[in-house]
Order: structure tokens, then sequence, then C-alpha cells
């Protein structure tokens, strides 16, 4: 598009998207109120800057906007959250072999203020590719575009977000034998 | 989108059935709305798309046009003072009518007293104003009475009445004084909200809203009869 556009067309593109950029804005914040802070500088964000988009993938580009307000605010309010991500990128895939899932009987007793505590309880860096994966249900790629990392890097980080709630999920279900 | 990605195991399975999928608030997407009007405003690109579409068929007669806008300007040049004044006042007044429609929208004001009930906003703004504001029921034709609200427009207080069409918001501004005198033929269109404006008496009139035009003129017609 060459001609500027509008806030009303720039609407009509946007809040179709609005509960998936409220989504990952929520699980990232993990509280309401500063999630819809974050959604609406998002929007505002993206709107100013919409006349320089020229990609294909309007969703991921929105949801890319959303989530660098979301670090913004992180960084802002609670800096000790924001790990360099790359520390935890050197762990490879193959260290998680061990970290096998509890069985099947066992998950069966998790319930789902269970599973949004284990998810909650994820560094960010996971946290957002288990969101984006499973609830947004997007492919690897688009979740590399809108996490800006190599999609190689968005596979090791799922192996190793599955491995961390399969040890909670163990630690939380009373399984696994390591004396609690 | 399937690109050779592994189906889910058991954890996968475990977040996709219990995690939760939050959903926008309701009065998240207006809120926005509101914002990107405010910015549109501010940066005076809302209205863009229209004047480039307005400038279109006048290029493709340029040297014509051109020729038209001097003898415009000859014809025109005594009243040209004049115009200049009052295209700025009715411009500056749609202007002051739209940002009073936005900013009623942006926060957690968009009215004083809320109530669907005519018989309840309307004595509210006895002994505030220097009017009583004709409040109507127009429910049945599919806007709602929302509330009311003090406003301050043009340099009067004004009451302000908001009505809903579907998901949109209209207000409409009321107060004592006559505003033809400054804006003789108000645009109907401003950064994208439709207005309407017109004085019965000693009351002018303004309303706005993003419902369409002729959506708006129902409704306006449907005020001027029910207030009479």
């Amino acid at each position: 598009m060459d001609i500027p556009t509008s806030h009303r067309d720039f609407e009509r593109l946007a809040l179709p998207h609005l509960d998936a950029a409220y989504n990952l804005a929520r699980w990232l914040t993990r509280n309401d109120h500063d999630a819809q802070d974050v959604v609406q500088d998002a929007y505002l964000r993206a709107y100013k800057y919409f006349d320089g988009f020229r990609g294909e993938n309007f969703r991921a580009w929105l949801l890319s906007v959303v989530r660098r307000a979301a670090y913004d605010w992180m960084k802002r309010n609670r800096p000790t959250e924001v790990v360099p991500a790359a520390e935890f990128d050197v762990e490879s895939v193959a260290s998680d072999g061990d970290a096998d899932s509890p069985d099947a009987a066992l998950l069966r007793k998790a319930d789902r203020k269970m599973v949004n505590e284990m998810i909650a309880a994820l560094p960010a860096a996971f946290r957002e590719v288990v969101v984006l994966r499973e609830l947004h249900e997007l492919s690897y790629k688009e979740i590399a575009e809108i996490a800006e990392v190599p999609v190689g890097t968005v596979m090791s980080r799922l192996a190793r977000a599955r491995a961390l709630l399969a040890a909670d999920a163990r630690r939380r279900l009373g399984e696994g034998g390591h004396g609690r | 989108m399937a690109d050779n990605e592994q189906p889910g195991g058991p954890m996968e399975d475990l977040v996709r059935r219990h995690a939760t999928r939050h959903t926008a608030p309701p009065g998240l997407a207006a809120r926005i709305s509101a914002v990107l009007a405010a910015a549109a405003l501010e940066e005076g690109r809302a209205d863009v798309p229209n004047r480039v579409a307005a400038l279109r068929p006048a290029a493709r007669f340029r040297p014509l046009a051109l020729a038209a806008s001097f003898l415009l300007a000859i014809v025109l040049s005594s009243g040209a003072t004049w115009y200049v004044t009052a295209s700025h006042g009715q411009d500056r007044l749609a202007r002051e009518v739209v940002a009073s429609h936005v900013r009623s929208m942006l926060g957690a004001h968009l009215t004083d007293v809320a109530s669907s009930d005519q018989h309840t906003v309307k004595p509210w703004f006895d002994g505030k104003l220097d009017l009583s504001p004709p409040v109507v029921d127009l429910a049945g034709q599919g806007f709602p009475l929302v509330g009311g609200r003090l406003d301050y427009i043009d340099q009067h207080p004004a009451a302000a009445l908001v009505y809903r069409y579907n998901q949109h918001v209209i207000n409409v501004f009321v107060w004592r004084g006559d505003s033809a005198a400054i804006a003789p033929k108000p645009p109907a269109a401003l950064q994208g909200y439709n207005l309407r404006h017109w004085q019965d008496g000693d009351m002018t009139f303004w309303t706005v809203s993003d419902v369409n035009g002729a959506e708006l003129d129902v409704f306006v017609k449907g005020i001027k009869s029910a207030s009479r």
C-alpha cells in the first residue's frame, strides 16, 4: 500500500487479532491490567509503524510488536525476569532426553489451575514459545518470526520447555522419587 | 500449518487441554480504537485516504483545474478573508466536537449519569446547565440511550448525551448558542467520524459517531421528531 493507512483501515486489520494479542500479553505479564496496557501500547506502536510493514503475515508481525511491548514493560517493571534467552539456548535438546513425561494416568490428575501455574512458572523465553505453539497453534516458522530467533532455537526451546513442564508436573503430582 | 512438525506428546496435550486461552476483556477494543483515533488526530492523517481519492480525478485535468483555480481566486478574492475565517471556524468547531467524542471513549468517563431511562438522564442536567436538553427514547429504532455527561465545547458548558448503535457510541452535544453563525456549512465527516449539526431555537446540536452516514441520518431524524 502506498497510501498512508487511516486508523479505521488499520483497525479493520488489527482488531480481529485482539484476543491473540491479549492472550500473549497476558501470559507474558501474567496479569490482566498490565496485559491491557501492553496491548494498547502495542496497537499504537503497530499503527505508527504500519506504513513500514511490508511482510505477508500481518498476524505474526502484530504479535511480534505485542511481544516487544511486553518485554519493554517487563524490563521497566520486572527487570529480574528478563533473563537473556541465550543463557538457555546453550543447553541442547539432547540433554532433555532423560526428562520423560510422567505417565498418562498421573497426568490425568492435573487440572487447569495446576497447568496454568506450571506455564506461568516457566522463564519468559520458554513461556512464550509454549503459548505461541500450543495455544495459538502457530508454526515453528511463525514463532521464529515473532520471537526473533532461528527456527532451530524455537524447536530447542520447545523441547526444553517440555522437559521443564514434565519435571514440574512430576514434582507437583508427587511422582519421581526425588524425596519431597 | 503443518511443516514437518512432530505431533504433540503428553505435555503438549496437557497444555492444550487445560491452559487458559485468555480473551480480551470487554472495553479493550473500544479503548484501543479511541487511542488510535487520538493518535490519528495528532498526526492529522486519519482522513488521508479520502483526501487522496478526492484529488485523483482533479489530477487528470490538471491544466483545467489550474485555470479554474485562478478564476476562482479572482472571483473570490474579495470574500477570501471572510471565507478563510469561516472555514477555519467550522473546521475548528468540528475538530473540537470530534476530539470530545474521542476523549469520551478514551477513559472510563463516557457518562456522568449512566442510564437507559430518559426520565433519569434528563433531570440529571437540571441546575447543571442553562438549558434542558431533549433526551429521547430511540431504543426501538436501535439507538438505546446510554447516559449523559457534562462537557465543554466552544467555550460553552454543554450536555453530552450518549447513545449506542450496535457496538458504536454516538455522542450528541447540546449547548445554548448559535454555532451556525461561525459554522455555516460544517463538514459531514472528519477524521473518519461522521458529523451532523443542526440548530433548534437557541440550542445548538452536534452529533458525532463512527456509525455510517445513512444510519446517523436516521438517528438525527429520530431525535428531531421525538423532541418535538
